[in-house]
């Protein structure tokens, strides 16, 4: 074992400086190549930035709702609820998110509402929800910005984002650039 | 087709692509033969083995390869205690994030050093970017140790007699130039360009469409996420791991991410074959490992794109399956096709939180990692599955009634005893580790009611998981539990260290002694280990020993849960 240790720490060393310090360094360099030097991707609106990847609390009855989130979309942390499939507490919080919803989008059945518009991501800033999740508060929103629902549903398709080469994985919808797109029709 | 399975089919498609040519090409290296990548490793390497004042070409037999494995291993755990407890006075600390308390740093260094990377704090709150890259140095060279010892086994099944294996530093430094740090570079690189931060700059403040001020943590992230997921570390840079959004921003990244868990582990397989000259062996090694991977995986998808049936009796509509803990731009079917990546791998990263999904996930994760060698950890996860081939040789030849012999080597005593004691080890970790905090709980559930954040057969889950996880080295957790704890933090350090090394002496001491004893050249008595048959045996012997050690406890957790609710 003496033998051994100072080869180690020698050895731990040098690990350090190469991986820690040369490998971090050449990535940071090259990413700064990368949109927005490696920052994350950034949408500018109205002089305002915003980070496109992090979602963002949208409770207001005229934007398009984003889901619930355990860490109320604060980006300085972030986690899910970690509560169990078969948890009644939680099933009471998920039955109260539906009777919120159902009180605040008249004319909605039930059966419309997706699950992911009521039970929280893994992440808390998920920034995306379903094609269904958009399509059902149409009727709310339409509603409240004298707007027609035809138009709101081509807005919806115009924000769809298809899977991956058309192929792979879901369909979705950034909330934050469908409420964008949402603002700037008027 | 459905584009979620059609991306799940894509993704072990890639996987498998990449990891035959790598085999090969980690199996050059572990024979020291030429590779296209030699004008820029060999002076690297000479220069690390000069700085270190180490001689590559000392050969060491397989006392002298544990010895240097535990010594190096022991230095990091210091020198990891030292940077986590001192955090909040280094350099590199833009957000202020405090030092770690004794106990969290216990657990933290230790599931670091050992490529566990079970993580009892939130990244974005529990380190400073210094902490940060600190653990990105275990994440390479914790996975260095796996593959490195892995290799001497490799070299010690030859058909030969030899004393001596090798040199474990040599074997060490290739495994992290030349196998981990190419790979990580180009895997961070598209990372990067894909929308994951790789930034020294601190929080960010942000007003939202709606007018709220949130602030955004960043950091370098995309160099720590490429060997995270390549050294089947799993240690998230953010809390929730991989599901964060600058962790891993698109079905794209997941793609990349996914694919990195199993790229190694797979190649090393094939590498062995290359290094043994035995292909049939290697394929038939990883036909076992293929049909247990995926009796885990395809029930996993299905339950949760099924969605949750308590959710289903508040009748609303489940289209794309359960959604708690899960992200829209994954969906189900990849969430469950990574948990179950994560968990037969020792690999622990998460693209959903474990604890909100369906029980029968939940259970195939556990289930996963209570067998740990469908594929396993880099490197870790063939020394496990060495020790199933050992059992089914010894009792393949007791029914046949024939010496039992492997590659040319007669099987004795001595190693069946070895390889019994490291089978039963893990079950006896986590067995007795979650019976005493089942106890704790259930003696005095007002003292300890922080720990649980579920009622009944999951909150039981949640410790068997835990614990579960720790012993296999893997690092992900059903989250819910209130883990920052003395009792966790300790218990679990503890766990992971046996659960780490003594896996590691086991094979490491049967390979060395068998190589030292005479080589038997095949005849028609020999017992053929390169066949269909025989992997369906090892696979009996896997089923068997998983099937009686954890079939109770998991009775009590997840199968009860999903009774319950049907």
């Amino acid at each position: 074992m003496k033998s051994n240790l100072l080869p180690a720490i020698k050895l731990t060393l040098v690990s350090l400086v190469f991986f820690m310090g040369i490998y971090t360094l050449v990535v940071y360099g090259i990413a700064q190549l990368a949109p927005n030097k490696g920052k994350g991707f950034i949408i500018v609106h109205k002089d305002k930035t915003y980070y496109s990847n992090i979602g963002q609390a949208f409770t207001d009855d005229m934007y398009f709702n984003s889901r619930p989130s355990a860490v109320g979309y604060n980006a300085a942390g972030s986690g899910g609820s970690n509560k169990g499939p078969s948890n009644p507490d939680y099933l009471k919080e998920v039955q109260a998110r539906i009777d919120t919803f159902l009180v605040h989008n008249p004319g909605v059945s039930k059966s419309e509402i997706p699950s992911d518009l009521v039970t929280a991501s893994g992440s808390g800033l998920d920034p995306n929800i379903s094609l269904q999740a958009a399509k059902v508060q149409v009727k709310r929103i339409a509603k409240i910005r004298h707007i027609s629902e035809e138009r709101l549903i081509q807005l919806i398709d115009e924000q769809t984002e298809k899977p991956l080469l058309g192929l792979f994985g879901t369909e979705k919808i950034n909330v934050l650039k469908l409420n964008i797109a949402l603002d700037d029709l008027k | 087709m459905n584009t979620e399975i059609s991306g799940i089919l894509l993704m072990y498609a890639l996987v498998i692509a990449f990891a035959i040519p790598l085999g090969r090409y980690i199996g050059k290296i572990f024979n020291y033969e030429h590779t296209w990548l030699d004008s820029i490793f060999d002076p690297l390497d000479k220069l690390f083995f000069k700085l270190s004042g180490i001689d590559p070409n000392e050969e060491m037999n397989w006392k002298q390869h544990l010895i240097a494995l535990l010594t190096i291993n022991l230095v990091w755990f210091i020198v990891a205690m030292l940077v986590l407890t001192n955090m909040s006075w280094l350099p590199l600390n833009p957000d202020g994030n405090p030092s770690m308390s004794g106990d969290l740093a216990f657990n933290t260094a230790v599931s670091f050093v050992t490529n566990t990377n079970l993580q009892h704090y939130s990244g974005e709150s529990g380190l400073s970017y210094l902490g940060q890259l600190i653990l990105m140095l275990w994440q390479f060279i914790s996975a260095g140790t796996g593959i490195a010892i892995c290799a001497v086994v490799f070299v010690a099944m030859k058909e030969r007699t030899a004393n001596t294996l090798g040199n474990f530093y040599s074997f060490f430094v290739r495994s992290c130039t030349r196998i981990l740090l190419p790979i990580a570079f180009v895997v961070a690189i598209l990372l990067a360009f894909n929308g994951m931060p790789m930034t020294f700059e601190g929080k960010d403040t942000m007003v939202t469409l709606q007018g709220d001020t949130v602030e955004v943590s960043r950091g370098p992230v995309a160099g720590f996420v490429a060997i995270k997921q390549l050294g089947t570390n799993g240690g998230g840079f953010y809390g929730p791991n991989s599901a964060h959004p600058l962790e891993n921003p698109s079905y794209f990244t997941n793609i990349i991410e996914n694919c990195s868990i199993f790229l190694i582990p797979i190649a090393m397989i094939f590498a062995m074959g290359y290094v043994l000259k035995r292909k049939k062996l290697a394929f038939t090694i990883y036909g076992v490992m293929t049909l247990g991977f995926l009796l885990l995986l395809v029930p996993s998808i299905v339950s949760e794109m099924n969605g949750n049936p308590a959710i289903t009796d508040l009748a609303i509509a489940q289209p794309m399956g359960s959604m708690e803990g899960k992200e829209v731009r994954f969906g189900p079917a990849a969430s469950a096709n990574w948990a179950v990546y994560t968990t037969v791998t020792s690999n622990g990263s998460v693209n959903a939180m474990h604890d909100s999904m369906t029980p029968l996930t939940g259970m195939f994760a556990m289930l996963g990692m209570m067998i740990n060698s469908f594929y396993g950890g880099v490197g870790v996860g063939f020394l496990n599955f060495y020790i199933f081939i050992i059992l089914a040789v010894f009792i393949s030849g007791l029914m046949v009634g024939r010496t039992p012999e492997f590659l040319g080597k007669k099987i004795e005593a001595k190693e069946m005893k070895i390889a019994m004691i490291i089978a039963l080890l893990h079950p006896l970790l986590i067995l007795t580790s979650t019976a005493i905090s089942s106890y704790l709980y259930a003696s005095n559930p007002t003292e300890y009611a922080g720990w649980l954040a579920n009622p009944g057969y999951h909150g039981f889950s949640e410790m068997l998981y835990e614990f579960t996880s720790s012993s296999a080295n893997n690092g992900s957790g059903f989250e819910g539990l209130g883990d920052n704890t003395p009792f966790w933090n300790i218990a679990c350090g503890l766990v992971m260290l046996m659960a780490r090394y003594l896996p590691i002496i086991g094979p490491v001491a049967i390979a060395g002694i068998l190589a030292s004893k005479k080589y038997i050249p095949e005849s028609n008595g020999t017992l053929k280990t390169d066949t269909p048959t025989f992997g369906l045996m090892v696979f009996a012997v896997i089923a068997l020993v998983a099937a009686l050690a954890f079939f109770p406890a998991l009775t009590l957790g997840p199968i009860a849960e999903y009774f319950s609710m049907i």
